[in-house]
Parts: structure tokens; C-alpha cells; sequence
């Protein structure tokens, strides 16, 4: 039987034993955000980088004084870029933010009603990041041409969405994912998309490395339960994909043996 | 001179380095990265890196996002 300490997620020559991935946006302080962390067994968490706030800074804990980037690997993101100009420019300030780290999680946007990504715009940032030196963990369409495409360029990890960001509508189309499984050379990770714990054992149960989730956590009315539950979805639906699923019949198969009854046969 | 920090122009007596003009923000015990012009500086380079009129500065930090 295969343990999670045999079954680790490898990222940029980092092993993880969780396969869950955390954001720290839209929780209701930093403490709730440490208490969802700690409870989902998460060991990467996303964050954004954002102006100071000149005037009203100095006292104020801030994001990483609250979760330690000692014990977490914090995974920067390129939330509201919209070109690859603004996305390289952040991933450098997140580097030396977290001195010389290189790991990052970029996205570049298309659109503000839908979040999808600018798969052009995210190509030509993949490119000049990689050849900068960054580790990438990138988010994109479930297109497995595009998906292909970007761990070609040295991407170490492709994040397909399952639904568009908080929405928690599911994995929309696991038909794409399961293609973009297929030719995958790097870990495929859900990222967007999953609303409650069904959903992150889908795509694990697909195949997926991981599941990269914020809002499903952050506005579920108990924040810290669905952090448990999330962790044991991730883990229940790895497992599942790991033993491999029996097949699907249209047809009843009995489980009591037809045959022995004590009264005559249909 | 006149500085750009964050968008908002200041202003502020010479000489005046990077590191002084954080410090003056009261940032100098946070984790924040800073670009002068465009181009990051290294927190190594604050202390001898003197500002001049008209430069612009962005200084970020990480919060919370997805």
C-alpha cells in the first residue's frame, strides 16, 4: 500500500507531503488565515504583492510576520497583472521581497469579469521568467495545447482552471484536464474553480498533483472546517486515484454470491 | 525635491539616501521590496543609494491574495 510519505508532490526539487495549496486572500484576519493554513496541512501558500500603505504601517503585523515564510514556502502570485510587462516587474519585487526566492505563481488576466487568463500575454511571461532564472507555477485555460506549450517553455508546474477564480462551480470540463494529464511532464495542480470538497477530490481523483484553492476555504461560512475538510478531500482523492477506480457498468454486479440460496433461483 | 513614492509626489530635503527615506516611512524593520525608476534595489543598496529630484519609487510588500 502506497503511505503519503512514499507519495510526495515535487516541485522545483521540493517535496511537499500535502497536495493541497492555500491563498491567504478574503479571510477575515491573519490569525484566521494561520488557523485555516495549519488545519488544512497546506505547505505552500499563495500571496500577492501590493503597494504599502504609506502612513498607516509602522506597529501593524503584516502577512508574513503572522505566517512564517521559515516554516511555509510562500508562493507569490501575479494576481491582477494584465500584460507580461507587470508580471515579470512583480515576480522580481516578490523576489527580492523574499530574498532570491525564486519560486512564483504567475498569471496574467484577460479580463476582469471572468479572470481567464491571457494565454499570449501568460506565454511571453512564462518565457522571459524562466530565462530570468524563476521557478514558474503557472496558471492557465484547460487548453492542453497551451497547457503543452508552457512546460516546453520550463515551467515547473502547469495550474489549469477547473471553473473561473472564486467561483467554486467545480471542475467544469475534467475532460480537458484528463488530456492535459495524458502528455504531462511536470505536476498538473487545479487551480480556480473548487467550491467544496467533492470537487478537490475530482481532480485528484483524475490524476492531478495538487489543488491550488482560496475562496472555497476563506467564504465557507466555517472557514476552519472546510480547511479539514479540503485536507482530506486532497488526500481521500489522491489515494483513490492511486489504488484505481473499478470500472464503470451500466449494469447491477452482485456482491453476494447468486448461487447457494436455500429457495429456488429467480 | 520632489519624489514619487507610491504614487503620491513628496516632498523632502537632500540628501536624503534610500534607506533614510524608509526610515522615515517607517518601514525599515518590514519586509518590503522597493524599485527606484523602474528597476528594483537591493535592500543591500539602500544605505548608499542617495535620491535625487524627480525619481519615483514603488515599495510593496506581500498580502494576503489566491
Amino acid at each position: 500500500m502506497t503511505r503519503a510519505a512514499d507519495d510526495p508532490l515535487l516541485i522545483a526539487g521540493r517535496s511537499y507531503q500535502s497536495r493541497l495549496i492555500i491563498g491567504s486572500g478574503k479571510y477575515r484576519d491573519f490569525e484566521q488565515n494561520r488557523a485555516a493554513l495549519e488545519v488544512s496541512g497546506a505547505e505552500i501558500l499563495t500571496v500577492a504583492i501590493r503597494r504599502v500603505n504609506l502612513g498607516q504601517q509602522s506597529g501593524e503585523p503584516s502577512l508574513l510576520d503572522v505566517i512564517s515564510p521559515e516554516r511555509y514556502t510562500i508562493l507569490p502570485n501575479t494576481a491582477g497583472c494584465y500584460n507580461a510587462g507587470d508580471a515579470v516587474r512583480t515576480c522580481k519585487m516578490a523576489r527580492e521581497l523574499l530574498d532570491g526566492h525564486k519560486l512564483v505563481k504567475l498569471e496574467v488576466l484577460g479580463d476582469r469579469k471572468t479572470l481567464f487568463p491571457n494565454v499570449t500575454e501568460t506565454l511571453k511571461a512564462a518565457r522571459a521568467l524562466v530565462a530570468d532564472g524563476f521557478d514558474v507555477m503557472v496558471y492557465t485555460s484547460d487548453d492542453p495545447l497551451v497547457a503543452k506549450e508552457l512546460e516546453e517553455i520550463g515551467c515547473v508546474s502547469v495550474m489549469p482552471l477547473g471553473a473561473p477564480i472564486g467561483s467554486g462551480l467545480g471542475i467544469r470540463n475534467p475532460y480537458n484536464i484528463r488530456m492535459i494529464l495524458e502528455n504531462a511532464t511536470t505536476p498538473i495542480i487545479v487551480d480556480a474553480g473548487v467550491g467544496t470538497a467533492s470537487d478537490a477530490s475530482i481532480a485528484m481523483e483524475l490524476g492531478c498533483a495538487g489543488v491550488l484553492m482560496n475562496t472555497a476555504i476563506a467564504e465557507a461560512r466555517d472557514p476552519l472546517l472546510m480547511a479539514a475538510a479540503m485536507n482530506k478531500a486532497v488526500a481521500a482523492g489522491r489515494e483513490a486515484f492511486l489504488a484505481g477506480r473499478m470500472p464503470r457498468r451500466l449494469y447491477a454486479s452482485a456482491s453476494s454470491p447468486e448461487t447457494g440460496t436455500f429457495f429456488p433461483p429467480l | 525635491m520632489e519624489l514619487t513614492v507610491n504614487g503620491k509626489t513628496r516632498q523632502l530635503a537632500p540628501p536624503l539616501s534610500v534607506a533614510q527615506l524608509v526610515a522615515e516611512l517607517g518601514m525599515a524593520d518590514r519586509r518590503i521590496a522597493l524599485e527606484l525608476n523602474g528597476e528594483i534595489l537591493p535592500r543591500s543598496e539602500f544605505g548608499q543609494t542617495l535620491l535625487a529630484g524627480g525619481d519615483t519609487l514603488e515599495i510593496v510588500q506581500a498580502i494576503g491574495g489566491g
